[in-house]
This record gives C-alpha cells, sequence and structure tokens, in this order.
C-alpha cells in the first residue's frame, strides 16, 4: 500500500485560511497588549508577541508535517498517542513545574510545556477510534457508554490533580461528541436542568428550592393521568433534586475553598467586590466597554496597555480586540470564530468514516467550550476560568496543541475522497 | 433524532451563544457608556502644578516675606524593596517603633494604596535632606518632593503679616474642592486677607497612568494641561524701618501703636506687644509652636491695635471741642471755671478760668465735663436720647464704634453705646448729662481700639475726613483696587471748627501735657490721655500728628498699664513721627535710651485682654 498523499485541492483552504487569520490577529492583539515604545519591534523574541511569532513557526511547520503524513497513522496510533498524553499527564505530578499556583507544566530542556493541553487531541483520537471499532455501537451497548466515559474521565482526574480546573472543565465538551453519537438528547436537558437547579442552589436556600420543587410535583400531578409508576418517578426526581441541592449547598459552604466560593459569589451577582475577585471581570469589562462603537484603535487601547486588564496576553485577550477594534471588531470576530465552527461542523458531518467524524466533532466541540468560556469570562457572563482562546491567546504549548488537534481534522477531511474508492477499508 | 437533527441542534447552540455574546458586546460597548468614563478614571490622574506664593514687600520696596523650598519625604509602599530599616531610622534620626508607628498611621490614611504615593514625613530638615539624598539610592521606592513655605526676612510685623498652614476640612469644603489636603493657606493677617491674590491659581497637568500608577505619559500631548498662575506680589503700606523702631520701643512693653497716613489712610506701622517671631510659625514645627504661643499668658497672638478696646480718655476731649462746636455749645471763647474737678470728677493744678484752646493744652477734666453736659443736656433737643444720639453720631463718624473695615482679620468694633443702652440701665428720659458724665473725658461706656484712635487722629489731622485705613498698598504693582480705600469718610464736623481745637493740640506739644514729645523744626499737634481702667494701674495713651499743616502721619500709642499719657505714649509717639519724617531717631539720645531700656512686663495684667 502506498503512503496517500493529500492532494491540494482536497484540502480544506477554507478552515486555513480562517486558521491563519485568526492566528496573525491574535499575533497582533497580543503585540497591543504588551506594546511599550521601548521595545516596538514585532521581532524581539524577548517579548510575548516574539515569542508567539516563533511559536506560529513552530506550529506551522508541526501542521505541514500532520498533513504530510499517512492519514492512517492517526488512526493506528490512536491508542499510543492517548496513552503517551496519559503518561506526560502523571509525569507532570512527579516532575511539574509550579506555574502561576497550577503545577501543569513540565520542563523539557528549557521549554515549558503543559501536556494537559495536549491530553485534548489525545482522548479525541482515542475516543474517535474506540466509539468506530467493529460492532461498537454507543446507543445501545451498556459497555460501550461505560468505556467511553472512563476514556474522558482518566486524563480529567490526573488533571483535575494538578490543580487546573479550566483545562478539566474542558473535556465536559466531549459530552457534546457522545450526544452526536447517540446519547439521548434528554440526558442533555436533564443536564441543562441540573445546571439551572445548581446555580439556583447557590441563589437560594435549598430548602426554598425542595419545597418548590415539591409544590410543582403536586401540581404536575394534578394535571396529568396519574399511574402509580409516574408518581413514584416524580417523588424520585424531588428528592433526588433535592439531595443534589443539599449537596450543592455542603459542597459550596464546606469543600471549596474561599476564592472559589468569592469567584462564584461575584458571578451571581451576590457579592460587589470591585477590588478583589471581582476586578478582573471588572477591568475586562471597562476595557471591552470603552471600545465602543468603533474601537480605540491599534495600539491605543489605554486600559490593556497600562495593565488594568489582568492576563491581558493570555486568558483577557479579547480584551484587546474589544477596546481596540470596539464593537464592530468583536462582533466580525464572534463571526469568524462562530463561522470556523460550522465550517469544522459541516466537514464533520460529510466524513464517510466514523473515525472522521468523531474527531472532527471533538475539535468542534473543544473549540466553541473554550470560545464560549473564555469569551463568556471577559464580558462577565462566564465564571473566571482560566482556559485560553484557542489561536489568538499568548502560549505555545496552547497554540502548538490546538494546531495539532486542527491539522489532524484537516488532513483527515483531505482524504475524504479516497474513502469513497475504498482505499481506507 | 436523526443526525440531520443533531448537527441542526448544535448549529443552535453556536449561533445562540453568538447572538447572546453579540448583545452583550452591544449593551457593554454601544448602550452603557459608563465604562468609558471608568476607563478615563483608570488612565488619567490629574497632578496638580503648585503656583509659587506672592512676594511680599514693604512701601518703599523693600522684601518681606518670600517662599523657601522644603522637603516632603514621600514614598510608593508597594515600590519599597530590600529596605535597610535600621540605616534608614538612623538617618532620619527615627527610632525603630517611630518607624513602625509611621507606617501603621498611613495604611489608616484614608485612601492609601499600595501603588499611590504618600507623605512619610513632612518638611525634613535641610540636613537630613542632604544625608537622605546622599543614601537614596539605598532606599528604593522613597523620594523626595519639593514644596514651598514662607519665610520672613524681619521678624516684625507678625500680626500684619500672619501666617500660611495647611487647610482645614473646612477651607475644602467653602472652597468648592479647590484646595486639597495638604495644600497652603493664608491663616491670618494680610496671608489670609489676600489669599486669592497670593495664591495664584494651581495649574493641572494630565498624566496618563498604568495599573500600578506608574507615568506612561502626557495625555493627549497635554492638551487638556493648564499651567500654574503665579501669585500676584503685594506692597505693603507699611515702612518695614519705622515698623521695626515700634517694635523695638515697645519690647517689654504691653500695648499698640498705629501709624497712619493721613491723606491715603495706608497704615505705616503697626505694632502689637509682646509679638512673636513670624518665623516661628513656619514648617514642620508650625502646630507646636502655636500651640505654646496661644497658651502664653502674655497672649502674643491677640492683635491689640486692631481688637482690644481701650477708654480713650483724655484724647476724646479733642474730639468733644469738635461736637460741642457743631452743636453750637461752645465756641473757641468758651470759658469754664476749674476748682480741681467738677463734682467727682477730679482735675490737677492748672490755670482757671480756660477758654477752649487752653482747656486742651492742659487738659482740664471739669472744663471738658461742663462741654459733654452741655452737649447732652442741650436744650435743642426734647429728649435727652436725642441729644446723645447726637453725641453718638458724631463719636460714629470719626470712626468709633465700629469695624473700620480694614484689610487685617479679627478687627474689633470698640464700645460706643446708643441711647437705648442707658433707656435700659436707667429707664426711658430717666437719664441725663451727670449720670454719664465720666464720658465727657474718654472713660465710662467708651472703648475704642488704637487703630480708631489713629484714624480719629487722623480724621482731624485732614480737617474732616478719613480714608479707611489699609495696610496693602499696592498688588501686583497696581494701587488696591478696594474702592473703599479710596474713598473720604466725611466727619460730621464741619471744617472750620477744626483750627482752634488744632492750635490746641499743638499747645499740648509746645507747653502743655506733652512737652515732652516736642520735637525741634516739627509742629506736632497731639494729646495725651490717661485711661483708667479697673483692672489696674492707668493706661499711657497719646495721639498725635505731624505736620501742623499737610500732615504725612497720624499716629497713636497705647502703653498698658503704665500711667501717665506722657511718661511713656507720648516720648514713643514723638521717636516714631521723627523716624518718619526725618529718617532719624537718635538725636534725643536720653529720651530713647529710657524708652528702649523701659521694662513694665511685671506691672499687672493686661486691660485689653480682660475686657475682651
Amino acid at each position: 500500500m502506498t503512503v496517500q498523499q493529500p492532494k491540494p485541492s482536497r484540502i480544506d483552504w477554507i478552515t486555513l485560511m480562517l486558521y491563519y487569520i485568526l492566528v496573525i490577529a491574535g499575533l497582533f492583539c497580543i503585540y497591543a497588549s504588551v506594546y511599550k515604545d521601548i521595545h516596538p519591534n514585532i521581532w524581539d523574541t524577548s517579548e510575548n508577541y516574539g515569542k508567539q511569532l516563533i511559536w506560529i513557526g513552530i506550529s506551522s511547520f508541526v501542521g505541514l508535517m500532520i498533513l504530510l503524513i499517512d492519514e492512517k497513522f492517526f488512526y493506528a496510533f490512536a491508542y499510543p498517542i492517548y496513552g503517551i498524553t496519559i503518561v506526560m499527564l502523571l509525569a507532570v505530578l512527579v516532575v511539574g513545574t509550579t506555574v502561576n499556583g497550577s503545577s501543569s507544566w513540565i520542563e523539557i530542556g528549557g521549554m515549558r510545556i503543559q501536556p494537559a493541553e495536549f491530553a485534548k487531541f489525545g482522548t479525541a483520537l482515542a475516543l474517535a477510534k474506540f466509539l468506530s471499532g467493529y460492532n461498537v455501537n454507543y446507543e445501545k451497548d451498556r459497555k460501550v457508554q461505560i468505556i467511553s466515559a472512563a476514556i474522558l474521565i482518566l486524563p480529567m482526574l490526573i488533571i483535575l490533580l494538578q490543580n487546573e480546573t479550566g483545562s478539566t472543565l474542558v473535556f465536559t465538551a466531549f459530552i457534546l461528541v457522545l450526544f452526536r453519537e447517540g446519547l439521548p438528547g434528554w440526558i442533555l436537558l436533564v443536564g441543562f436542568m441540573l445546571g439551572v437547579l445548581a446555580i439556583l442552589a447557590l441563589l437560594i436556600k435549598p430548602l426554598y428550592i425542595i419545597i418548590g420543587l415539591s409544590v410543582l410535583a403536586v401540581l404536575f400531578l394534578l394535571l396529568v393521568r396519574r399511574t402509580t409508576q409516574l408518581i413514584w418517578l416524580t417523588i424520585g426526581t424531588v428528592m433526588v433534586a433535592g439531595l443534589m441541592v443539599s449537596s450543592i449547598d455542603y459542597v459550596f459552604a464546606n469543600v471549596m475553598q474561599a476564592h472559589q466560593r468569592t469567584r462564584i459569589n461575584v458571578l451571581l451577582g451576590k457579592e460587589v467586590d470591585i477590588k478583589g475577585a471581582g476586578y478582573n471581570v471588572q477591568q475586562s469589562k471597562i476595557a471591552i466597554g470603552s471600545g465602543g462603537l468603533w474601537g480605540k484603535g491599534f495600539l491605543q487601547g489605554t486600559q490593556n496597555k497600562f495593565r488594568f486588564v489582568p492576563e491581558q496576553s493570555t486568558d483577557f485577550i479579547f480584551c484587546t480586540i474589544g477596546e481596540e477594534y470596539g464593537f464592530a471588531g468583536s462582533v466580525l470576530f464572534v463571526i469568524l470564530y462562530i463561522y470556523l465552527l460550522f465550517r469544522l461542523l459541516v466537514m464533520a458531518e460529510r466524513q464517510r468514516q466514523k473515525f472522521n467524524r468523531i474527531y472532527g466533532y471533538s475539535v468542534v466541540c473543544i473549540l466553541f467550550f473554550h470560545f464560549v468560556i473564555n469569551v463568556g469570562m471577559t464580558l462577565g457572563l462566564m465564571p473566571v476560568i482560566g482556559i485560553p482562546l484557542p489561536f489568538i491567546s499568548y502560549g505555545g504549548s496552547a497554540l502548538l496543541s490546538f494546531t495539532i488537534l486542527l491539522f489532524i481534522f484537516i488532513r483527515l477531511d483531505a482524504n475524504r475522497v479516497n474513502e469513497l474508492r475504498g482505499a481506507y477499508d | 433524532m436523526n443526525n440531520f437533527e443533531k448537527q441542526r441542534t448544535l448549529l443552535i447552540i453556536f449561533i445562540s451563544v453568538a447572538l447572546i455574546y453579540i448583545a452583550r458586546l452591544f449593551y457593554l460597548q454601544v448602550v452603557d457608556e459608563s465604562y468609558v468614563f471608568y476607563a478615563q478614571n483608570n488612565v488619567l490622574q490629574e497632578q496638580t502644578i503648585y503656583p509659587a506664593r506672592g512676594l511680599i514687600y514693604d512701601r518703599n520696596g523693600e522684601l518681606l516675606v518670600y517662599n523657601d523650598a522644603i522637603y516632603d519625604l514621600s514614598c510608593i509602599p508597594d515600590q519599597i524593596k530590600n529596605l535597610d530599616t535600621l540605616e534608614f531610622c538612623r538617618v532620619l534620626n527615627m527610632n525603630k517603633e517611630e518607624f513602625i508607628s509611621t507606617f501603621a498611621r498611613l495604611k489608616r490614611q484614608k485612601g492609601y494604596s499600595p501603588w499611590k504615593p504618600i507623605v512619610f514625613q513632612r518638611q525634613i530638615t535641610i540636613p537630613t535632606y542632604a544625608a537622605f539624598q546622599e543614601k537614596l539610592f539605598d532606599f528604593q521606592g522613597f523620594f523626595v518632593e519639593v514644596r514651598t513655605d514662607r519665610k520672613y526676612k524681619h521678624k516684625n510685623a507678625a500680626h500684619v503679616m500672619g501666617y500660611i498652614g495647611e487647610v482645614t476640612d473646612r477651607d475644602i469644603e467653602k472652597s468648592n474642592g479647590y484646595y486639597r489636603m495638604g495644600d497652603f493657606i493664608g491663616i491670618s493677617g494680610v496671608e489670609r486677607i489676600y489669599e486669592k491674590e497670593l495664591g495664584g491659581i494651581k495649574g493641572t497637568r494630565y498624566v496618563l497612568v498604568d495599573s500600578k500608577n506608574r507615568s506612561q505619559g502626557r495625555y493627549k500631548n497635554g492638551e487638556f494641561d493648564t499651567a500654574a498662575i503665579a501669585g500676584k506680589n503685594i506692597h505693603l503700606s507699611i515702612d518695614q524701618k519705622l515698623q521695626a523702631l515700634g517694635e523695638e520701643l515697645m519690647q517689654n512693653k504691653m500695648g499698640s501703636i498705629v501709624a497712619i497716613e493721613p491723606k491715603t489712610g495706608e497704615v505705616l506701622a503697626l505694632v502689637s506687644t509682646p509679638t512673636y517671631d513670624p518665623n516661628l510659625l513656619v514648617g514642620r514645627e508650625r502646630g507646636n509652636k502655636y500651640m505654646e504661643l496661644l497658651k502664653d499668658k502674655d497672649k502674643p497672638l491677640f492683635n491689640r491695635p486692631i481688637s482690644a478696646p481701650y477708654p480713650p480718655g483724655s484724647i476724646f476731649k479733642i474730639i468733644m471741642s469738635l461736637m460741642g462746636q457743631q452743636e453750637k455749645v461752645l465756641t473757641p471763647a468758651t470759658s469754664y471755671g476749674c476748682h480741681h474737678g467738677y463734682l467727682f470728677v477730679g482735675c490737677h493744678a492748672h490755670g482757671s478760668p480756660l477758654a477752649l484752646r487752653g482747656a486742651i493744652a492742659v487738659s482740664c477734666n471739669a472744663y471738658f465735663c461742663q462741654v459733654y453736659r452741655s452737649i447732652i443736656n442741650n436744650p435743642r433737643y426734647k429728649h435727652v436720647e436725642d441729644a446723645y444720639n447726637e453725641f453718638y453720631k458724631h463719636a460714629y463718624s470719626f470712626g468709633m464704634g465700629h469695624a473700620l473695615g480694614i484689610d487685617l482679620y479679627g478687627e474689633g468694633p470698640g464700645v460706643l453705646k446708643k441711647a437705648t443702652y442707658f433707656d435700659k440701665i436707667y429707664g426711658r428720659h430717666r437719664w441725663q448729662a451727670l449720670t454719664t458724665i465720666s464720658m465727657g473725658i474718654g472713660q465710662g461706656e467708651l472703648g475704642i481700639t488704637p487703630l480708631q484712635m489713629a484714624n480719629a487722629t487722623a480724621a482731624v489731622a485732614n480737617r474732616g475726613y478719613y480714608i479707611t485705613p489699609h495696610i496693602v498698598k499696592k498688588i501686583n504693582n497696581h494701587a488696591n483696587p478696594n474702592p473703599a480705600f479710596n474713598t473720604k469718610h466725611w466727619t460730621t464736623i464741619d471744617t472750620s471748627y477744626f483750627p482752634v481745637v488744632i492750635d490746641g493740640m499743638q499747645d499740648v506739644i509746645e507747653h502743655g501735657t506733652a512737652y515732652v514729645a516736642r520735637i525741634p523744626g516739627i509742629e506736632i499737634c497731639g494729646k495725651t490721655g490717661t485711661a483708667q481702667n479697673p483692672h489696674g494701674k492707668d493706661h499711657s495713651i497719646f495721639f498725635a500728628f505731624a505736620p501742623k499743616t499737610n500732615p504725612k502721619i497720624a499716629i497713636a500709642v497705647v502703653v498698658e498699664n503704665s500711667g501717665f499719657g506722657a511718661t511713656w505714649a507720648a516720648p514713643i509717639a514723638s521717636l516714631m513721627m521723627e523716624q518718619y519724617l526725618t529718617g532719624k531717631h537718635d538725636t534725643r539720645k536720653a529720651l530713647l535710651e529710657r524708652m528702649l531700656k523701659g521694662n513694665l512686663t511685671h506691672r499687672n495684667d493686661s486691660t485689653a485682654t480682660k475686657t475682651k
């Protein structure tokens, strides 16, 4: 069998173009956010933007390599890659370096990388390979469901031990992938309801919620045709919900750390703390809000330039877009990003191979999760969870891992014509 | 749900999120404009540029008050690193406890921020500053800020100049926020009254700062900055040499000297003793020194010449002589006999009977009791109140019984009662001249500040008018624009009644009670006064003007509890007039010596402070 080189015409150029638009835009935002008059040179590698430029080069090279590798490599080596990322995650627990309170970094020859970033595509590959196997039916087979969950939960647990709550939460994005592969919609709905209930539990005393739910249950039972089964089901639901609400309240009050409690309280509007936990969000909103309709212009954003916004080149990079390019630029950016996601969704759905499709959905969902949390956080709509904005935020590990994640899918997609010919099986 | 619907569901989720975020962006960036304001608040720092305070000169252009640099030691707490506390304390000459407590105090201050500059120690001494400057590199986070404070070239005229100090909360409130905590403001004297002129206008510079409050350059190239406008220089009407002599003559005595140029109302000297060195109320010790002065039993802070009312004693006879003539109850030829007094008012031995001019020269008590009686019991008026009100009106027109409006803070009105006052005590129509006879010789219900005395003298010297006495002659080399300082206040006495009285005043010097004050070659007109007071020995009082024609100086001197007017007040006034008119004061060595050496501090307490 010969190695199938992708023909240039089969590469999805639109996706590739969107990728470069975002990466270059990100570079300019990083440049603007750390810009100082004394270091105006964008090639200056001692500054974040210079380093990011190097990482763009590295990422482009790795991306090219991925496009040149036989697409069967990823199918064949999915498990080993997953295994390596798990080993790396475990290694961090032993030899990890602590940066900003999270011990998720590993130093290799002067370079610091964050294995948690690479675990994302490792997990995506493993999940795709497992679910695309012969006689694997996610919808019907309980065992398959359990193994899928295990594949996801293993890296989550290790990353949680590294004190990286943000990266751990990213793995919940795979629920959407499983939804596509047969996870019933009602679980998504129940999950959504549970989320609402959880937020309510933090806002209102659990006792009131239980009373409210009981009243709703009684009304429900009065309105429908009652069967014994339905009555018990309703009673059970109320009891489980009550238990959950109480335990959330207990965890919030007794297990969570003070700073986490404050963050959540600030987000829910229960606490006003402009100087403390709310400071970051307040400053972020000020930076974005002061941008106005058309923005202040490139390098004119005072809030970012003068360090009022925290982490302005990494987690809060969207503030630079908001401040310097205003509402117009922000909307353009949101549309571009959603268009990339839409494009990837279309690409994922057009795959003939289950492996390719599942992997594609994983890419879409991971990127979407990052986008929702990161941008929502700067707008004060989401809790402050430190995860980067893919392709935009400063950070070598993140850029490289997102590039690999995306380019593997571009490579798989480029081969879909060959699959038609049956060359794959 | 088929696969297409599942894809559709995800797409709907994506688009909903995008729409929610766009709506939120629209709210933050377009609808809610407060964020623009917050952003400006973040980065724009308003820095104040302090103008130099105006200088103060005397009438001859001699510099009296100037500005001196003072050094505040400030720090930015966040930038203090690797501080060698022991060395730091040694340089600043403080111990460790003080260092710790100072920091604790700073942290409690309103608006404390570790990134903002804060004054660690105000007004460090120049040697400390020098020692500190050498070690500045070792004390990261500390720096020295330069401000200016006042410095006085002479230790004279403390009560005229006043002093400056840090603004109080009330000043800040009253100024509508113009003043800020720590700014200097005039607290008394000329510094207070002319604060607007001397203070200048602060400038503002807008600077961009980063989140740590570090300067990042000018805002829009200084487009919105305003320059500071320096304070205006002021020329006082005070003659520094005359003022210095006055204070020297009054040393070890309590009392006042006020000298006025009659034609202009300009105050040439304003002496209040005991006095203090104005340089005491400067610098970091200001507060302590002020408390010391405040507690001093001699009340050096009390501005006697403008606020202490004294019974005028016999100098009031001059006013009586003019009133009598105006009321047509007295002519220059009117004679009264004197047999060592009038009823219970005693008098000394002199020839009798006397006409007006002679009575003034010898200061006959009986004569002026008669004059007072004929004014108050004037048959032209139906009631005693009406006649007394005429008396009141005349005295008032000489500037008595009300504050004259000098440009100094704390001027008192003196004491001059209305008829209703006596009505209240004795009943309506139930009193007459004899009830209040002591007023005829300047005792009783009369209180006149030395400034009012000098002003009355000026009115006599001008033959009928005075100009509101004032201290500031020129502002920025232009005449004081206050119209009151350029207006003639006419007395109620006809000009034609003055010459005989002035002749009498000249007799006082030439061969009367104040012969001691005579200066060969200068025609002086004056009147002594010896004011009884219930608290101790008589006050020695004298007022005079010279020369007789075209008077250049009108002066009033009060020396508390020192006896006859001729003993202390007249010689001092004479020396002062000589100094002002001839530029010399040492032609009469023995007299000068006696005045300078006279020490009256052992005498009993000041009346003025008690009547106050």
